[in-house]
């Protein structure tokens, strides 16, 4: 495959930078982005995610007012925070009465010392806007939305989120949209002493869309950091997710659902950095694959030197229901410390045919008996989602995903 | 002959073992019986010379060698055997090799000719059928996949072929049915004899209608509050050991 | 009792002797290429090998094609450049061409050898006389020292049975058109750059043929040395078995204890037919260096199967002990329909070693099955990866593997690390991976101990119950020597 269109598309975004007027907030990201681009499949992180599809649309302008798409945000009965096409819309938003938000430009957050990432440098040279979110001491904030609406162009909102000592917050994080467009949303999040992030996301761009997120989590004593992401949309859509547990007691959860069809490609990618002794995480990751869908997973836990009495697991499985999906699966240990107890476990196979047999032999149908088995193979990565409406409007969405597969 | 002298103990700082004073001279066998949280196994892992066990005060000696002193293989080669309450699983390791390693690591220690492996397998096949064991037991993996009553007869067949001067069976008893009792109480009654000596640690006095001690103790709070022939144990059996602890009290 | 016992008293005895004991040196007369890689030193090679043109024509090409490549560093390895300028690629033991019997080999080699424990002592075989039926371990030996193979035992009962097993020098002489079929037909000369630089260089290796349904005698074995200083060893080998044939291989290597890093680029190629069966193990103890870190071989190796025919089988087990530095992954390329592939791996790592060491598994064929256990075992402050590709392409239908691997972490200064790729392409494929962590369980010593072994023993007893998955895939007479590695590797890496 030839790297040369993504090169040049790295160039027209470095141009497209040099064109503006300067910010040393940028600068050094800028330098970087010039030096390095966009990463080909040659960097082993990027091995099984070829960037090659944005050089189809990275640049084109939207079509549409993304305020066209309101009406699909699933209604939660909660205060929501709507980004279009990487701008905040008041007009769209109910932001929540007592929680310090703050709107109107990038939030940079903190990103871990020495961070070298080409798509978070791409962020940082052209975020526009972006969400505050600062839960104080003590304080359950209850649950928030944050919509990104898209509806073409490039998008690079920069949100940050932080919570004092013991607070509480359920982010649900929603990206939908239209047509081609590309997102590249980072999001940082700091989560202080003994406080807990629910992070809840679907992931339901447009066919056309490439949906590139970064997200990190750094997470103190005794809190915990706890994620859920259903993918279902974009033609290209990766999601890396960067934990490092900071304090004795930290606890992450990096669950995933990915259901894919036609030519889709989805890209869950997680690093877990155990730098204190202590803590647990945990990941299931699911991927259900149709069509000519390519699912990957790739997942790093590293436990440092000093981190001692680590737990670490993380387990992965994958149905394909083609015979033209793949499924490709990195998963990696790297331990420093000799009293962890760290493993990981993968299994990839198509429906067993034996549970199907016996469903038939009771008289459910084929195709009954086979959606409830893949309800039945997602409804466990589903079960650790506490806030039933969210919940209710996953379940929603994957029947209707499963009825699109039955009908192509 | 085994001396303890006011021995103090304790496990991460908290203080277990409160001043033992215990003599079980060689062809006795004693049974130390209490309530849970006692102290019993405490007993039996800082006399066996487990790490994490932390030894305040008074002594503990064992055929005049101090037994406080010695690692635990040494402790061993000296003749003292712990039938653990919880046997431990030791994946991919054959029983027969580890025995004859143990044996013959003993053996060594003791200046004594080490055993080829047809001598050995004689002895352990020997063993085996007397404690009504299956062949098999020899070739699987040290408990692994054992059941309960399996692993402790299992530590019962160790100590035929190693032959202690001194056995602690910690628990013994617990999890097995009335067939697996008989048996294990018999490998141990063979073994009786002027050079062996036993310390049964038991909750109940059922074992020790099997294994007739020659004195009972009662343990409570870290301290041995009663001695007594085995009529002691029958009593406890009656009122339990709440009479006692009020004794004391 | 069960052999295993016996062999696991001996590997605990072994115990009490230290360090690394295959580190002596030969003093042997030596001829030596000059230093440096160029076509000139590969034209030189190839016409002291007495090479036919295509052969030279092919480390031409292999050359150009590693002038062009970058050295590769995915591995989870540290090591300062390697200067390819500063080696000598050609290093033999000075000697009239070819010996006919070991009286005409150098009695100091055999001596070197006698050393290493190598079974030679088949001398009178080799030197055509009838003494065969008397030597006790049936295991034909190929010893290559520094570049080039210095005799092959059991040779005529060998050929009787129709196998041919020689060096793969005397190969290219003996049976030009075999090897021309073979060679490189699954590793090409460009296939990697430490494949090319060995596919531009290699002086010698072992050669094997078993043709249509034999199956081989007995176990073959090859031997390699290292000796001369700043000397690379680029040894190739090369196993053929035709249809329904088998045989059981296996391969050993020491070298000196030096200073300074020794450069080991070997490539091994493995064909198996139809119904063919082929089972490669290694017991690798190149020298890993002093405590410090000093010295030591970088050991940069291609080894791959090719499961070419239906129902075909390899085998790769392996015991890794030695070397600096190890970039290794034994390979299968499950073609033939209902092939098998397995890889079974010990990997043990103290003071500064580093291993990088897996296999893939790649499926292709329908019905195909692999299998892979391996067993990290980490000490000191050494690093130890387990990299491993399974890789099922679209028309594998129920393709199958069963993946375990399982790290232990002996002290808190060393790394256990475990980078899997599993790619699945077909949906009927079932694949299997699970991997673990841990360290060797305080209440497992002390229970050791309280029957009476010392914390080294207990030790010893543990790791080698970790890899007795691994460990029986060894021939017998190997699976002692590689207990009495574990034992004698792991001293002192306690406490």
């Amino acid at each position: 495959m030839s790297t040369q269109p993504l090169q040049a598309l790295a160039g027209k975004f470095a141009d497209a930078y040099a064109a503006r007027a300067a910010d040393p907030a940028r600068a050094l990201a800028a330098e970087r982005f010039r030096a390095e681009g966009l990463p080909t499949p040659r960097v082993e992180a990027w091995h099984y995610t070829p960037l090659a599809a944005l050089a189809d649309v990275a640049l084109a302008a939207p079509a549409r007012d993304p305020a066209v798409l309101a009406a699909r945000i699933p209604d939660l009965g909660v205060p929501r925070l709507v980004f279009g096409n990487g701008r905040y819309r008041a007009d769209l938003s109910t932001p929540p009465a007592d929680l310090a938000v703050r709107t109107g430009a990038p939030a940079w957050g903190v990103l871990p010392e020495g961070l070298q990432h080409h798509l978070v440098a791409l962020n940082t040279m052209f975020a526009e806007d972006g969400a505050e979110i600062v839960v104080p001491p003590g304080t359950d904030a209850g649950v928030l939305m944050l919509v990104h609406l898209a509806t073409g162009g490039a998008s690079h909102p920069r949100h940050a989120v932080r919570l004092g000592a013991n607070a509480r917050l359920t982010l649900v994080e929603i990206a939908l949209g239209e047509g081609a467009a590309f997102h590249n949303p980072v999001i940082t999040f700091a989560v202080g002493e003994g406080a807990t992030v629910v992070h809840t996301v679907l992931q339901e761009e447009s066919a056309e869309a490439i949906h590139l997120a970064t997200v990190f989590a750094e997470v103190a004593k005794g809190a915990t950091y706890d994620s859920f992401l259903l993918t279902l949309g974009g033609r290209l859509a990766r999601r890396e997710m960067h934990t490092r547990l900071a304090g004795p007691g930290a606890a992450a959860h990096l669950n995933a659902a990915q259901l894919l069809g036609g030519t889709q490609h989805a890209d869950f990618t997680t690093d877990v950095v155990h730098a204190s002794a202590n803590a647990t995480s945990r990941q299931t990751v699911k991927n259900v694959l149709a069509g000519h869908a390519r699912g990957v997973f790739q997942g790093r836990i590293l436990v440092e030197r000093d981190a001692q009495k680590t737990d670490g697991y993380q387990m992965n499985q994958g149905l394909l229901l083609s015979p033209t999906a793949e499924l490709d699966v990195k998963p990696g240990l790297e331990i420093y410390a000799d009293d962890v107890k760290c493993s990981h476990g993968t299994a990839i196979g198509e429906i067993d045919p034996e549970q199907l047999f016996y469903l038939r032999s009771r008289g459910i149908p084929e195709g009954e008996a086979r959606a409830m088995l893949v309800r039945a193979f997602i409804g466990e990565a589903l079960d650790g989602i506490a806030f039933a409406p969210v919940r209710a409007a996953m379940e929603e969405r994957i029947g209707i995903w499963w009825e699109a597969q039955q009908a192509s | 002959m085994l001396e303890i002298k006011g021995l103090t103990a304790g496990v991460e700082g908290k203080q277990i073992l409160n001043g033992i004073d215990l003599v079980v001279p060689s062809g006795e066998v004693h049974a130390i019986m209490g309530p849970n949280g006692s102290g019993k196994s405490t007993l039996s892992y800082v006399l066996s010379g487990r790490d994490g066990y932390e030894v305040t005060g008074g002594s503990a000696s064992f055929d005049g060698h101090d037994l406080l002193e010695m690692p635990p293989e040494a402790r061993a080669a000296a003749g003292l055997f712990l039938a653990f309450q919880y046997p431990v699983e030791l994946p991919g390791v054959n029983n027969a090799n580890f025995l004859r390693a143990a044996l013959n690591a003993q053996r060594r220690a003791r200046g004594e000719e080490e055993l080829d492996s047809v001598a050995f397998l004689k002895l352990a096949r020997a063993a085996t059928k007397k404690l009504s064991m299956a062949n098999d037991l020899l070739r699987r993996n040290v408990n692994v996949g054992f059941s309960g009553g399996e692993k402790k007869r299992n530590e019962v067949l160790q100590m035929a072929i190693l032959r202690p001067k001194l056995a602690i069976l910690d628990e013994t008893d617990s999890g097995l049915d009335i067939d697996a009792l008989r048996i294990v109480s018999e490998g141990v009654n063979a073994q009786r004899g002027p050079d062996f000596s036993a310390l049964v640690i038991t909750h109940y006095q059922r074992l020790l209608d099997y294994i007739v001690p020659d004195k009972v103790h009662v343990l409570a709070r870290g301290r041995i509050v009663r001695t007594g022939g085995p009529e002691l144990a029958r009593e406890l059996e009656e009122t339990g050991y709440a009479s006692v602890l009020a004794e004391v009290a | 009792m069960s052999p295993s016992s016996t062999q696991e008293r001996e590997a605990l005895q072994s115990v009490t002797q230290s360090g690394y004991k295959w580190g002596f040196e030969t003093d042997i007369e030596m001829e030596f290429a000059p230093q440096g890689l160029s076509e000139e030193i590969i034209r030189l090679i190839s016409a002291k090998k007495g090479d036919p043109d295509w052969l030279l024509a092919w480390r031409l090409e292999a050359f150009a094609a590693w002038r062009k490549m970058e050295e590769p560093h995915w591995g989870l390895l540290h090591y300062p450049p390697i200067d390819y300028q500063a080696l000598r690629y050609y290093a033999a033991p000075k000697r009239k061409p070819g010996p006919k019997s070991l009286d005409e080999v150098d009695p100091k080699l055999l001596e070197t050898y006698a050393k290493l424990g190598i079974p030679l002592k088949e001398q009178a075989v080799l030197a055509g006389v009838a003494a065969e039926t008397e030597a006790p371990a049936q295991i034909a030996v190929d010893a290559v020292f520094d570049s080039v193979s210095v005799a092959t035992t059991f040779r005529q009962r060998l050929a009787d049975a129709g196998v041919i097993f020689c060096s793969i020098s005397e190969a290219i002489r003996e049976h030009p058109d075999l090897v021309r079929r073979y060679l490189g037909s699954v590793v090409p000369a460009g296939d990697n750059y430490f494949a090319a630089l060995n596919a531009a260089v290699f002086t010698d290796g072992s050669f094997v043929f078993v043709p249509r349904g034999v199956r081989c005698p007995m176990e073959l074995s090859t031997y390699f040395r290292i000796n001369a200083r700043n000397t690379g060893q680029f040894e190739r080998t090369l196993i053929v078995a035709e249809p329904g044939a088998q045989v059981s291989y296996l391969e050993g290597c020491t070298a000196p204890q030096r200073d300074e890093n020794q450069l080991h680029a070997a490539v091994v190629e493995l064909i198996a037919e139809e119904d063919a069966s082929i089972k490669y193990s290694t017991v690798q103890n190149w020298y890993p260096g002093d405590a410090e870190g000093k010295g030591g071989v970088y050991n940069f190796v291609t080894k791959r199967g090719d499961c070419r025919g239906a129902r075909a089988k390899i085998s790769w087990t392996q015991v890794e002990t030695g070397s600096a530095i190890t970039w290794k992954y034994p390979s299968c390329l499950l073609r033939g329909e209902g092939s098998v592939g397995e890889f079974y791996s010990v990997a043990v790592t103290t003071n500064h070693q580093q291993a990088d060491t897996g296999t893939k598994m790649i499926h292709i064929g329908a019905n195909t099955t692999s299998t892979i256990v391996s067993k990290g075992i980490s000490a000191g402050f050494s690093n130890n990866t387990y990299r491993g590709q399974v890789k099922v392409m679209p028309r594998a239908h129920n393709a199958h593997n069963h993946t375990q691997c399982d790290s232990l972490l002996i002290g808190d200064k060393c790394g256990a690390h475990t980078v899997p790729y599993i790619e699945s392409r077909n949906a009927t494929a079932r694949l299997e991976h699970e991997a673990t962590t841990s360290k060797i369980a305080d209440d497992q010593l002390f229970y050791c101990r309280q029957r009476g072994l010392t914390e080294e023993d207990a030790v010893n007893l543990i790791v080698n119950g970790f890899c007795k998955e691994v460990l029986k895939e060894l021939p017998m007479e190997f699976a002692v020597e590689a207990q009495k590695l574990l034992a004698v590797s792991l001293e002192g890496s306690v406490g």
